[in-house]
């Protein structure tokens, strides 16, 4: 970007969506480091793909940073400790969302000493950018946790032209990608010419939301100090309507293409990366530090000291619900309150991929109940893919099999929980669409 | 451990529920309801509540006879008495009325499955059932603020000449209770635009090519629009969303349709208005219209 250069408009709209209240109380707070956690429990599934297996045993001394589970699996990405210390047990844990799987237990020393062996490295091409990736055990923050490194892998048939740099954060409440950028713009913006040079991409658009004019403000400060004269990185002002941070609908907006359901951004030429990954990525090879602590914006109305809080991976939830003095609390979502993960277990660890922590009570701990459809249509309008959630729905309670629920193009549902919202009659369609996928993928796997 | 609630996300949602949405429809109907009071005085009022009290003692008791959990808290009973009361004649007998709200919801809605299951409007339908029954009462209409029955209503009188516009739109004529009043119709109908409870797309095509397909068979088309029970139908009864298509398209062919229905009975048919059976007839379609325009999905658009 060049001085004077324009912030770019979204090539397209997407219709439908869902109008969401902000509440992005906690903005203007910076980040507070969440110290003296005695332990951590670090799951070896943190990421989709093959869990990681355990490099350390009962009693060996780890660092900040040291590599603690890896696996040869091409899908997956390694696991570091977050602290210095111990390692207590290494057992099988029930992980948040219901899965077992095995974690490393670590007793801290309470020191935080980082790793003697970690350091800087060089990044010149495309392979040296995928071993840091892989080294710094990176994964896609914006939620889903797919390992960079496997994203950043191109194939010669299927040519990237556009980085899109996803800083939309749509989800209510959630500050953490914006505290992001208002603390490390630097790291983002070199992150960002790092990743462009190393794969040789010809077009990296920075999308974030106008409802954070003042992290649009400071990018675009820097980055047209840059001297970019060939206008290869750009910022671009997206609406601030859910779910623009979608994968499908950042794309269609920043670049006008249509991804296709179950293809890959690179399918369409181009690669998407969460904006605090950028950061991460930049800093891991400034300094060698892997991906061991997170940002989590820390909310809701059973929340004393709302804000964004910075806690090693591994840390308990209700560590961090103690921290931020949340107390009586009926509902717990791990994530934004619109794809995020309602638990039952605070006893669970923080992983990579969260970005918040939503402790609600009172009528906020409920959800409307659901009386009958009153075939308002609203669902269909609210679908940002287009698709009709109540046939879904009735095409379920009829029993409906995997091919006729295809019919009804169910496997391009993106979940983001629109159609719910929307409806006032309460029903849990998005709930509906999830299972119809389940049905779908069931009788292919058969 | 302390227990938490656990539901798939997502865990916010609208503030809408289908009470809000069925009061402000009730919101919506007062203003040409309490002219109605004004107009033929207690009667009127009398007629308002039969109505109202038989659908939703109707709809009581039928929740009780199959052992449905009550329904009544939606107030869509209360909707659907409201707007027969509105779509009936001041001097209706009273037993008449009641006989309708009884069939609005029993026959209408509830054999059909209940709210959002019935495949037509149920308060309309009623309306025609009453009219096939009951001709004579139910075309029986007064001039307000008199006991005069009228002859003709102004609508009989379009063909023979051009009535007061002005009168019709301020609803001083003979007619139904609250088909009279087009500009409290019309007050109403913004209100549910501006809560996003109904979209302009079926009233506005209904009504606009109603006036059209009037002028172009040589009725005067203002005249069209404001008599009868266009502004009531198009507004409140073709927009119903169980029995109109949610698509935008779907809702054009949907109000177009319900127009030229309705001007092409008033004109060659022998029966005193088309309103009713246009939107009955549209009501049969819907479900064909709504697949025939139903989207296709984000990234299949524009393909076969």
């Amino acid at each position: 970007m060049q001085k004077g250069e324009k912030i770019l408009k979204p090539k397209k709209k997407i219709k439908g969506g869902a109008r969401l209240p902000h509440l992005k109380h906690t903005a203007e707070m910076e980040s507070v480091y969440l110290e003296n956690i005695d332990q951590v429990i670090i799951p070896m599934q943190q990421h989709i793909g093959a869990p990681c297996n355990p490099l350390v045993k009962k009693g060996d001394k780890v660092f900040v940073g040291t590599l603690i589970g890896d696996c040869d699996a091409k899908v997956s990405a390694p696991i570091h400790s977050s602290v210095s210390g111990e390692v207590s047990q290494v057992k099988t844990i029930t992980l948040s969302n219901g899965n077992e799987c095995q974690a490393v237990i670590i007793n801290s020393d309470g020191q935080m000493t980082p790793d003697p062996e970690l350091s800087a490295m060089e990044v010149t091409n495309a392979e040296d950018l995928r071993k840091a990736a892989r080294n710094c055990g990176l994964v896609g923050l914006g939620g889903a946790g797919f390992p960079t490194h496997v994203k950043l892998t191109l194939s010669d048939d299927k040519p990237i032209d556009t980085l899109i740099i996803n800083g939309a954060e749509c989800e209510p409440y959630i500050t953490a990608d914006y505290r992001e950028c208002i603390e490390s713009f630097e790291d983002i913006l070199e992150g960002v010419y790092l990743i462009k040079n190393a794969l040789n991409v010809e077009n990296v658009i920075i999308g974030v939301e106008d409802n954070k004019p003042k992290a649009i403000k400071l990018l675009y400060d820097i980055a047209s100090h840059k001297n970019d004269t060939e206008n290869h990185v750009r910022l671009m002002k997206l609406p601030s309507s859910y779910p623009q941070g979608a994968e499908k609908v950042l794309i269609y907006s920043a670049t006008g293409r249509k991804l296709p359901a179950g293809k890959l951004p690179a399918d369409v030429g181009c690669i998407v990366m969460n904006i605090t990954s950028v950061a991460v990525l930049k800093r891991y090879i400034k300094t060698g530090m892997p991906l061991v602590n997170k940002r989590l914006t820390v909310d809701g109305n059973a929340v004393e000291k709302p804000g964004n809080y910075i806690v090693p991976v591994g840390t308990p939830i209700n560590k961090v619900l103690e921290a931020a003095g949340a107390e009586d609390f009926e509902k717990i979502i791990l994530g934004g309150p619109m794809m995020g993960q309602a638990i039952y277990n605070t006893e669970a660890p923080i992983t990579k991929q969260n970005n918040a922590i939503l402790a609600f009570k009172g009528i906020k701990a409920l959800t409307k109940p659901t009386t009958d459809c009153i075939r308002c249509g609203r669902c269909m309008k609210a679908c940002p893919i287009r698709l009709s959630p109540r046939k879904v729905e009735t095409a379920l309670e009829f029993g409906a099999g995997a091919e006729e629920l295809s019919i009804l193009n169910t496997m391009h549902c993106i979940e983001c929980g629109s159609c719910s919202f929307s409806c006032p009659a309460g029903r849990q369609l998005t709930a509906s669409m999830r299972l119809a996928k389940n049905v779908i993928r069931k009788a292919g796997a058969k | 451990m302390q227990k938490l609630n656990v539901l798939s996300s997502p865990h916010i949602s609208h503030n809408d529920t289908t009470g809000g949405i069925m009061l402000d429809v009730i919101l919506a109907l007062l203003p040409a309801t309490i002219c109605s009071f004004f107009f033929y005085g207690f009667r009127a009022i009398v007629l308002v509540a039969a109505t109202v009290a038989s659908a939703v003692a109707s709809e009581y008791l039928w929740c009780q006879a199959t052992k449905k959990a009550s329904s009544l808290k939606d107030l869509s009973a209360v909707v659907t008495g409201l707007l027969l009361a509105l779509n009936l004649p001041p001097d209706l007998p009273v037993w008449m009325a009641v006989l309708g709200g009884a069939i609005a919801i029993v026959i209408i809605k509830q054999m059909f499955g209940g709210l959002g299951h019935n495949f037509a409007n149920p308060a309309m339908t009623a309306r025609i059932v009453l009219m096939i029954s009951f001709p004579t009462a139910m075309t029986t209409f007064t001039v307000p603020f008199t006991d005069t029955v009228s002859s003709a209503t102004p609508l009989a009188e379009l063909s023979s000449g051009t009535p007061d516009l002005i009168q019709l739109f301020l609803g001083y004529h003979a007619g139904c209770m609250g088909e009279t009043s087009a500009a409290l119709l019309l007050v109403g109908g913004v209100y549910l635009i501006i809560r996003r409870v109904i979209t302009p797309t079926i009233p506005l095509s209904f009504i606009l090519s109603a006036g059209i397909f009037a002028a172009i068979l040589g009725v005067h088309p203002v005249a069209t629009i404001l008599t009868g029970g266009i502004m009531l139908g198009s507004i409140y009864m073709a927009t119903d969303y169980a029995t109109s298509p949610p698509t935008f398209l779907g809702q054009i062919i949907f109000g177009v349709g319900c127009g030229i229905i309705t001007v092409i009975i008033r004109v060659f048919g022998n029966l005193p208005e088309g309103v009713s059976f246009g939107i009955l007839i549209m009501n049969i379609l819907t479900p064909q219209i709504t697949k025939l325009t139903s989207p296709k999905p984000f990234s299949l658009e524009g393909k076969k």
